[in-house]
């Protein structure tokens, strides 16, 4: 019922709030995802309602809204973890590299190879800091030898900011880590297979302020390397770590927009209510 | 208006003494149980611990001429009656495969027969007069003896009390045991593997779960029917078996390893399942590399577990024909043999007094394996506890 009230949703049609620090006019963003018309139903339930959004490479878009806004289930929609759950129907276009990602010849497989994911509890495999790593490259026969497999896990724990405090310990059980380690230790796992998009599904929500802090950190350096969408409720975040900004709300997407317009000049009075707090 | 402690008090003294009462009821129980437990071990142990100590006696063996013929000959005549039968027996058998044995004698430890036995042990017995002064002679000079029951652990069955062991009926257990996990483990395995993680949640196998469910209170001796019906008269497995015997457990068995398999695959949380999935696991990939070694420990522990009550059925198996005379030690799986609960059954049904103890002895071997299977499964549970 918003749809006519919210503006186009594409990166820089929001005119009727003309903002002179708009990112999008010096950096022009490739595109990563697309979505068209996207549709989810939760059994009889309509949990998505016709979502239009362009995803752009290299970036870090952050989807907020309060809670039951559809913002997790559109992120899972993005490596169809959604697949798992039975009473799920999906309809409309999510294309990635020119490729409907919902149809049945895309193989799951592969798109999670390409779309990784860290989730809202850090979830380490039970096994070696070391195996938590190599066991996904080894499995997609990404690394072959033994050198080339340490070479990879070390580049991962790096790239994740982890290395220096797990490497001598890397026989050790992921689920040693405290909280924020083993949260980064799923970020590394989940770049160790070098995919295109990292999904985030409020990757800091179970961590102290600290940790927090080096995981946002952490997304600002990652997003030289990769796509990185993250679902978060904390609103400082989103205006700290994100260039675009999505605003979801009852299944829709009422405001997308970059992320210093979204917060400095809302465009839609329910974006602009969420923002300063008044609801969510 | 408010009350005062004293007032609310004495409402509450009716609800405590109430409480209270449910209490001692309820320990009341539990020491009732433990006492009937006692009794039963402290019965089984002192009537089985006997078993485990058999009279033997010294005599002058001859190997003459008609000892070659008839055992009995080599012995002094009173002394004969004394003798286990089975030794008597064994005289013309020795001197057969060992010619040179003729015209020597040698003084040697025998086992003496069920009678001296039940004497020296303050049981029933069937000596006349002589014989028991006789046998107090004996005593008196040490001829007479209660040793280590070796006997019982290196033998099969046996017509004589004294020359019974259970060892045939030991290895016919492990024999069924080895059959009935080769089949039940892996297909009960699988089976809760892809209706816990692979089939879709629809009535048909919801009403698999409730059959699966049902089956695992199904009476065991109907599962021996269908042992009967279908391996031995359809597929013509010969019967008294191991093997015939095991594929009739391994039915009973199925539904407690599928049971508890389902169950430790539930436990393992579904964060893992999903980890696995984002980093692009395959369906199998997840099970085989996350779940499974995760739900192992809870997996073996469910099987031991079932391994343990198929162990101590009967009643299937008397079906398959399992309880025979079996007195010699089986080699392959398509022999007759019998187990250790059947061997008990068949010990129980003798007439003769001094099967008693062997009967109880029995219990206690079967007894000692099952706790000792239940705590390795205890065991493992504890070890491998986890938590997320």
């Amino acid at each position: 019922m918003n749809m006519q009230a919210a503006p186009r949703q594409t990166i820089g049609a929001a005119p009727e709030v003309g903002q002179p620090h708009t990112r999008n006019e010096s950096a022009c963003h490739d595109l990563s995802i697309r979505v068209r018309d996207l549709n989810l139903w939760y059994g009889e339930s309509q949990a998505l309602k016709g979502l239009n959004i362009d995803l752009f490479q290299k970036n870090v878009t952050a989807l907020i809204g309060p809670s039951g806004c559809g913002k997790s289930t559109f992120l899972r929609c993005l490596n169809r973890m959604n697949d798992l759950i039975p009473s799920v129907r999906i309809e409309g276009l999510v294309e990635m590299d020119g490729r409907d990602v919902n149809q049945v010849k895309m193989d799951e497989v592969a798109l999670r190879r390409r779309v990784g994911m860290v989730f809202q509890k850090p979830n380490p495999f039970p096994k070696s800091i070391y195996e938590n790593i190599a066991y996904a490259p080894r499995m997609h026969d990404l690394v072959s030898r033994k050198p080339e497999q340490d070479e990879l896990v070390e580049k991962a724990l790096r790239d994740a900011g982890l290395w220096e405090e797990v490497k001598d310990k890397l026989h050790q059980p992921g689920t040693s880590l405290s909280g924020g380690q083993q949260q980064r230790l799923c970020i590394a796992r989940a770049i160790a297979v070098q995919p295109d998009v990292i999904l985030m599904d409020e990757p800091t929500s179970a961590l102290d302020p600290i940790s927090t802090a080096t995981i946002e950190d952490l997304m600002d350096r990652l997003k030289e390397q990769f796509t990185i969408i993250t679902v978060t409720h904390n609103m400082q975040q989103a205006a700290r770590v994100a260039d675009y900004t999505a605003f979801f709300h009852l299944g829709e997407i009422i405001e997308y927009n970059d992320t210093k317009t979204m917060f400095a000049n809302p465009a839609t009075k329910k974006a602009e209510d969420y923002i300063t707090g008044r609801y969510g | 208006m408010s009350q005062t402690f004293d007032e609310i008090s004495s409402q509450l003294r009716k609800r405590h003494r109430r409480s209270a009462r449910l209490k001692w009821i309820s320990m009341g129980a539990l020491g009732l149980a433990g006492l009937f437990l006692l009794w039963f071990f402290s019965d089984m142990l002192g009537k089985g611990l006997p078993a485990f100590q058999q009279a033997q006696i010294q005599v002058e063996v001859d190997y003459n001429e008609d000892a070659s013929r008839m055992g009995r000959a080599a012995l002094d005549p009173d002394l004969s009656r004394l003798v286990s039968r089975t030794f008597e027996r064994m005289i013309p058998v020795q001197i057969r495969e060992n010619p040179e044995l003729l015209g020597t004698s040698e003084t040697r430890w025998v086992l003496a027969n069920a009678q001296v036995d039940q004497y020296l042990k303050g049981h029933r017995h069937k000596l006349n007069e002589q014989q028991v002064v006789l046998v107090d002679e004996l005593l008196a000079e040490g001829r007479v003896e209660l040793k280590f029951n070796t006997n019982f652990f290196t033998t099969g069955d046996s017509k004589m009390a004294e020359a019974s062991g259970i060892l045939s009926a030991a290895v016919g257990t492990v024999m069924t045991m080895l059959v009935t996990l080769a089949i039940a483990f892996p297909i009960g395995v699988m089976t809760a593997v892809y209706l816990e993680e692979f089939a879709p949640d629809n009535r048909f196998t919801q009403l698999i779960e409730i059959n699966i469910n049902n089956l695992a209170a199904i009476p065991s001796i109907l599962f021996g029917l269908l042992g009967l019906a279908i391996f031995i008269n359809f597929f013509g497995v010969p019967r008294s078996t191991p093997l015939v015997g095991g594929m009739t457990l391994a039915l009973m068995t199925l539904p407690v390893i599928i049971i508890a398999t389902r169950t430790a695959l539930r436990s393992v949380p579904d964060s893992i399942r999903h980890a696995a999935f984002g980093v692009g696991c395959s369906r199998w990939q997840v099970v085989r590399d996350h779940v499974l070694p995760l739900a192992m420990p809870g997996i073996m522990t469910g099987s031991i577990i079932g391994l343990a009550q198929a162990m101590g059925e009967t009643a299937p198996l008397i079906i398959v024909g399992m309880v025979a005379f079996i007195p010699d030690v089986g080699a392959s799986f398509t022999e007759a043999a019998t187990v250790l609960p059947a061997q008990i059954f068949t010990w129980a049904g003798e007439p003769e007094k001094a099967f008693v103890e062997k009967t109880a002895g029995g219990i206690l071997v079967l007894l000692t394996i099952l706790i000792f299977l239940n705590a390795t499964a205890v065991i493992l549970r504890k070890k491998f506890e986890r938590r997320w």
